[in-house]
């Protein structure tokens, strides 16, 4: 690293494996994550993208490979373990539940509690409060705190999910295809979000089919191909022709592309 | 609807009336408080007379309502957090059963009795759990297992140890028992004696107990009931393991992402359905003196109607206690009600289907409206 501030990196994923029974998802994938960056995550459909970012999250455990979190060796048994570490994730699928309210949504899992007579209950009052604050910062105005998340847009409930993790103090924050369902405004809501996330020093990490999206705020690049990379880029080094044929593996888009008249 | 908004200057105060207007319609016991409002204003009509709503009455269709609540509350959290429980009416002739052996064939002491067959049945409700979440079976077929296997044994035990199906005689063991007096036993006997002296509840008019009222008492069945709605409730709505048996149901994987621990949420529902089975079996133990292999036939059915009648979506993730608590109230006062009124007892079944099917559709369509999805 040559840029100004060189901090250490938070999370050092070292020749990450994981197997499927015969299925190999990653052969050995090497990642740094530095704070207060977007690390975009890039690869084609089954590239293994989600699988490498679960590994970091402690849902699946690698197959070989070292995780180092601050330095240090970890092995994450569930996903509590990564989310009290400080490792955060938006799921592709969300983890956020419809029929539940937007306040019962944010605090799932980590729920407030007051000392009632001795026993413990679930502080309503503050997990409303803190929702709508929350809400209001990302620049969502619910109509209450009890609204249900299935009446939010797809951009809305993405914003619910990556407030939910900065508030609980998350130092890396990983997003998977977070815009892939999205509008442009709702889209260019997210890449906002992620910016603010990022200028507070939390490491993103942002995966993504796109790269436009990528480009849009990316600080360094990986892209992943089944389940190998070719290392990383830092922002300016790569053009995002180059990005977009590392992902489909080179030669074979230009060949594509060719024949549909550039028009990928 | 749409003129009197336009009406309105400020958009979001619009947006607010909105929004009160629709919570108060997608609460999961709307249908519940509008069955039980039809229910009782159905028969103060056409069956007021009938002695459905003297104090014999009242306890009557109130004890019956009060079963239905026991079992009920269970199947409600369990339905929430996203499973069903189909031995509940295997479980309860099973405890039944099982009291009936350890404290009658060999003689242990009735709150021995009672106290290891909670343990047991308790423990096998942790069984139906643990597969259920070890196994990602449905629990509907694990449950079903269940119900046959707990039946089966439920007849097997009584006939090679006694040679009979019922198991009489338990009301002598439970003679001054202190723990027997707890599910058999009646509470505010005193207040009752009051109002039969001052003439507000009918007594005894003749005979060796006259003078006395003749509901002399609240039925520890009908305290428990009630104990276990309000312990139900706010265990569900207000505290932390509440939220975490809606996200298990609403979907287990997302409630795992963010470290909900998903699978003890499930088998401790699981042992909670088995718990309330055990008071519903011990309460009438106590009540017949006997226990019968047949005990508990159809119940959890009964008792996952009055949980969808209150509201439960059926796929899991919402309802109420509350709401359940009125399906069952429903339950008890139409199945009785019909008796007082004379009618043909099988036409509660009609009745049962019936309702049931509006439940759902009601269910649906409120689910839809949280949802958004059209
Ligand atoms: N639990 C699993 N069991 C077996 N194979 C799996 C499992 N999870 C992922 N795979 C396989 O691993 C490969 C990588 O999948 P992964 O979900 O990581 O891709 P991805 O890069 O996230 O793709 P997408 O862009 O479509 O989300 C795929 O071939 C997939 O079939
Ligand atoms: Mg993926």
């Amino acid at each position: 690293m040559t840029s100004q501030t060189t901090p250490a990196p938070i999370i050092q994923m070292q020749s990450i494996e994981k197997h499927f029974g015969s299925v190999i998802a990653l052969a050995g994938v090497s990642v740094d994550v530095y704070p207060g960056e977007c690390h975009c995550l890039l690869g084609d459909n089954g590239a293994g993208k989600s699988t490498f970012i679960k590994t970091m999250s402690g849902v699946h455990k690698p197959t070989k490979g070292e995780i180092l979190f601050e330095g240090e060796e970890m092995h994450f048994d569930d996903p509590r373990d990564a989310i009290t570490a400080g490792i955060a994730t938006v799921y592709q699928d969300l983890a956020m539940i419809p029929l539940m309210s937007v306040a019962r949504n944010f605090f799932m899992g980590n729920e407030p509690t007051k000392k009632i007579a001795g026993m413990t209950f679930f502080d309503r009052k503050v997990a409303d409060e803190v929702t709508m604050r929350e809400m209001k910062q990302m620049g969502i105005n619910l109509r209450g705190p009890d609204q249900a998340v299935g009446t939010l847009s797809g951009g809305e409930r993405q914003t619910v999910a990556i407030a939910r993790a900065v508030h609980f103090g998350a130092k890396v924050l990983i997003l998977d295809e977070p815009t892939s369902a999205l509008g442009v405004r709702q889209t260019a809501n997210v890449l906002a979000t992620i910016d603010k996330v990022r200028k507070q020093g939390i490491a993103v990490v942002f995966i993504t089919h796109n790269v436009r999206h990528a480009m849009a705020v990316g600080d360094r690049f990986t892209v992943l191909n089944r389940g190998k990379t070719l290392g990383t880029a830092k922002r300016g080094e790569i053009g995002p022709e180059e990005l977009q044929d590392l992902m489909a593996g080179g030669q074979e888009l230009v060949a594509l592309e060719g024949s549909l008249g550039g028009t990928v | 609807m749409s003129e009197t908004t336009q009406l309105k200057p400020a958009a979001d105060e619009r947006v607010k009336k909105m929004s009160s207007f629709r919570r108060a319609l997608i609460r999961p016991e709307l249908g519940g408080i509008c069955g039980t409002i039809a229910v009782f204003t159905f028969f103060v009509l056409f069956a007021f007379d009938s002695g459905m709503f003297n104090s014999q009455g009242v306890l009557n269709w109130s004890t019956v309502s009060a079963q239905f609540m026991i079992i009920a509350v269970g199947a409600c959290l369990l339905m929430i957090a996203g499973e069903f429980d189909l031995s509940v009416g295997s479980m309860i002739g099973f405890a039944g059963m099982m009291i009936a052996i350890f404290s009658v064939t060999l003689g242990w002491p009735i709150w021995v009795a009672i106290i290891v067959s909670f343990v047991l049945c308790v423990a096998i409700g942790a069984l139906n759990g643990f597969i259920v979440v070890r196994t990602g079976l449905p629990s509907f077929i694990v449950t079903l297992a269940t119900l046959f296997i707990l039946r089966g044994f439920t007849i097997y035990f009584p006939q090679t140890l006694e040679n009979k199906t019922i198991i009489g005689g338990i009301r002598d063991h439970a003679e001054g028992d202190w723990l027997a007096s707890v599910f058999g036993g009646k509470v505010l006997t005193g207040f009752f004696t009051w109002l039969g002296n001052n003439g507000l509840i009918s007594t005894f008019e003749r005979g060796t107990r006259q003078g006395d009222p003749v509901v002399d008492g609240i039925p520890m069945l009908i305290v428990w009931a009630i104990i276990l709605v309000i312990f139900g409730h706010i265990l569900l709505t207000k505290t932390k393991f509440g939220n975490w048996i809606f996200a298990s149901g609403g979907d287990a994987q997302a409630a795992r992402y963010v470290g909900v621990p998903v699978n003890r949420v499930k088998i401790l529902m699981f042992m909670f359905t088995a718990f309330c089975a055990t008071i519903f079996a011990t309460c009438q133990v106590m009540e017949f003196g006997s226990a019968g292999a047949d005990r508990g036939l159809l119940k959890e059915f009964e008792a996952i109607i009055a949980v969808v009648i209150g509201g439960a979506l059926l796929t899991g993730g919402y309802g109420s206690v509350l709401g359940a608590a009125l399906g069952a109230l429903i339950f008890g006062v139409v199945q009785q009600g019909l008796f007082f009124a004379g009618v043909e007892s099988s036409l509660f079944r009609v009745f049962l289907g019936v309702i049931l099917l509006l439940a759902v559709i009601l269910n649906t369509y409120i689910r839809r409206m949280i949802t958004g999805e059209r």
